[in-house]
């Protein structure tokens, strides 16, 4: 079973008639998924690819039952974005939006758990359950229904991983993108908590890298309370110190946050680890017991 | 971006911190004017962004115009760990009673800012969190409540503090939690907080960094950022939208993302080579952004080899292969460049790249070989 994203997802697209909005949207309505509502302030009432669109999240969500939101806004206006979601009652959104200052990010996060609602991203590439629904970025060629689940900090690497998985014939339950900065709605955890409960996912691939300690959770999350399998990447043990390595969460700043700190913990919990990223797939064969 | 010392205190006073007076000085002949107007001992202090500069002889204190003159003779031009000094710090003596260590970093776990303080100051934090972890008071702050006035009573009773030093350390941290908050700082560190004689509580030295992505609502800290000091590499690529990290190899790396590009400089480590950069061209395949890239890539003088590592998404590997055939078209290189090209329609970009390359361009079909051929070209020495 898919997790966060599935056929019930009635998606509105936050800033619809923008240049990536627009693009993704044709995109995801080409793999199927539901997209009910777009938003942007003062184009309510137009339509765009056939979405109705809305002045506001709230009158969006009242007139088609939205309950999933992406949001495409730039950096500066996504915080509110995001707030607008979280009132209007949505339960699952994507910021996809790279950029956003961390301060708003801190606002969001701690306001967040004051509603039920689930916040992927930001700086991230969304949700995909292959064959059900799309609220993402990603490349949905790659990918091919089935039942292993992704949840990683990197939008490419997950297309590689992915695809790897796809030409051994291993297809994907769900595959999260929860992004690349150093505070995010939704970490490790929370998503292997997630394919743990679906009695579906027959194993998950984590893949980390530099930055904070959110590997080192999920070892002990793993250790302690997961029965599914788990094979993990982690990407970063060539960053130096101090210099932040594209993603604005990917810096080593000493302690837990390099990759050597984030392997040692994988190895102690026992999971699977590959040393590049093509080694995942024969990892996950060998996990699901299947011939390669 | 990190500030300077300088800014980072000019910074603090503007929300009520108290300093020293300093002028900030790039010659001897300013140094020593500096010294006269301030008068008595001064200190003379290298502004560069690293820290160790004490141990290095980057801080010297002086007692007439004439020795801040020598001093800063000495210091300007320096190098600690490899920053050039370019200006000092000229800053006014005082009489120091005790030194503490107060700071707001955002926890990146918890979500929360948060206030470290110990009246164990001047030495580095970490040492004294190894030595004595009860020697700090930690203290989360709600960012949608802000700083509360039972968690000022609650960090100076935990820390023994009394009297008018409670009450100054109290008004700094106010002030220090406003300027976090007002700057979009990620960290602002005060070590040492001294306590002078006569009971005033001041910043001697401060560490300030504000989040690169909130500069375009601060454009008064972006304009501080010092061009001359970055390396010209990376300032380029900065203007140019491109993510770019010098290294000290001589395998240069580009790719689209930063996840898979920091994935191909492990992947090129491990096959015993060293990478000379880290550069993610981002998506798509415009050539213009790619030509950039490589000239950046290349302009390193130890870049014996390229290494051009793409998963093909959205943008389909033959859109990226004729993206990069325009590329080459426009730079005039020489050196071996090895394109490993995967993903959506990869087959067909390796054919187009495969007919129409020039041949100092191989290809490569997994990561692995292409890490393994680039690490061996550089070696056979590209140039």
């Amino acid at each position: 079973m898919p997790i966060l994203v599935d056929n019930n997802t009635r998606l509105v697209v936050q800033g619809i008639t923008g240049r990536e909005g627009a693009f993704h949207t044709g995109r995801m309505l080409e793999s199927g998924t539901r997209v009910v509502a777009g938003v942007t302030p003062g184009k309510g009432g137009q339509e765009a690819q056939g979405v109705p669109i809305f002045n506001t999240v709230g009158e969006a969500v009242r007139e088609t039952g939205a309950n999933a939101s992406v949001i495409f806004v730039p950096a500066a206006f996504s915080g509110d974005a995001i707030f607008e979601s979280l009132d209007a009652g949505i339960e699952t959104i994507c910021c996809i939006t790279e950029g956003v200052p961390v301060h708003d990010m801190l606002k969001v996060s701690n306001y967040l758990p004051l509603k039920d609602a689930t916040l992927i991203g930001p700086n991230c590439p969304g949700v995909i359950s292959p064959g059900k629904s799309n609220v993402s970025i990603m490349p949905r060629d790659i990918f091919t229904p089935g039942n292993v689940g992704v949840v990683s900090r990197s939008g490419t690497l997950t297309y590689q991983v992915v695809n790897e998985l796809t030409q051994r014939h291993i297809g994907q339950s769900s595959a999260v993108g929860i992004g690349g900065d150093p505070i995010i709605g939704t970490s490790f955890v929370e998503i292997l908590e997630k394919f743990e409960a679906d009695p579906e996912t027959e194993c998950v691939v984590m893949i980390g890298e530099i930055g904070g300690n959110a590997e080192q959770l999920a070892s002990e999350y793993v250790q302690g309370e997961m029965r599914t399998p788990v094979v993990s990447y982690i990407a970063g043990f060539t960053a130096p110190e101090g210099k932040t390595m594209g993603h604005a969460g990917a810096i080593v700043s000493g302690g837990e946050s390099t990759a050597q700190a984030k392997s040692e913990a994988l190895q102690r919990a026992g999971i699977r680890a590959a040393t590049n990223p093509s080694e995942v797939g024969s990892l996950v064969a060998e996990a699901l017991g299947v011939r390669s | 971006m990190d500030l300077y010392e300088h800014q980072g205190k000019e910074l603090l006073r503007s929300y009520g911190l108290e300093t020293l007076d300093g002028v900030v000085a790039t010659t001897p002949e300013e140094a020593r004017e500096a010294a006269q107007s301030l008068g008595g001992t001064v200190a003379i202090k290298a502004q560069v962004l690293t820290g160790g500069r004490g141990k290095a002889g980057g801080i010297k204190v002086v007692h007439s115009p004439e020795e801040a003159e020598e001093a800063a003779r000495r210091i300007l031009g320096m190098d600690i760990k490899g920053h050039t000094v370019r200006r000092v710090l000229v800053e006014s003596g005082a009489e120091i009673s005790s030194e503490m260590y107060l700071s707001v970093t955002v926890d990146r776990q918890e979500k929360k800012p948060l206030i470290l303080f110990s009246t164990e100051g001047g030495v580095d934090i970490e040492e004294v969190a190894e030595r004595d972890p009860e020697a700090i008071v930690r203290l989360y702050v709600d960012p949608l409540l802000g700083l509360l006035p039972f968690q000022l009573r609650q960090l100076g009773f935990s820390a023994g503090l009394e009297g008018e030093v409670a009450k100054g350390v109290g008004r700094t941290l106010t002030n220090l939690y406003k300027a976090f908050e007002g700057s979009d700082a990620s960290l602002v560190e005060i070590n040492p907080l001294a306590v002078t004689n006569d009971g005033r509580v001041l910043t001697l030295d401060s560490k300030v960094t504000i989040d690169d992505s909130s500069l375009f609502r601060h454009q008064e800290i972006a304009d501080l950022h010092d061009v001359a000091a970055a390396d010209p590499g990376e300032q380029r690529a900065q203007e140019a939208g491109l993510q770019y990290v010098k290294l000290e190899g001589n395998v240069g790396i580009l790719g689209n993302g930063a996840g898979l590009v920091m994935s191909t400089l492990d992947v090129v480590a491990q096959a015993g080579g060293e990478p000379a950069n880290f550069c993610d061209v981002g998506g798509g395949a415009d050539a213009e952004r790619i030509s950039t890239a490589l000239d950046i890539v290349t302009s390193n003088p130890k870049v014996e080899s390229v290494l051009f590592n793409i998963f093909g998404g959205i943008t389909r590997g033959d859109e990226v292969a004729r993206g990069l055939l325009s590329a080459l078209d426009r730079t005039d290189l020489d050196l071996p460049i090895v394109v490993r090209l995967d993903g959506t329609n990869a087959t067909e970009g390796r054919e187009i790249l495969a007919e129409n390359t020039p041949p100092n361009v191989h290809t490569e079909e997994t990561m692995l070989d292409a890490a393994r051929r680039a690490v061996e070209l550089a070696r056979e020495g590209g140039r």
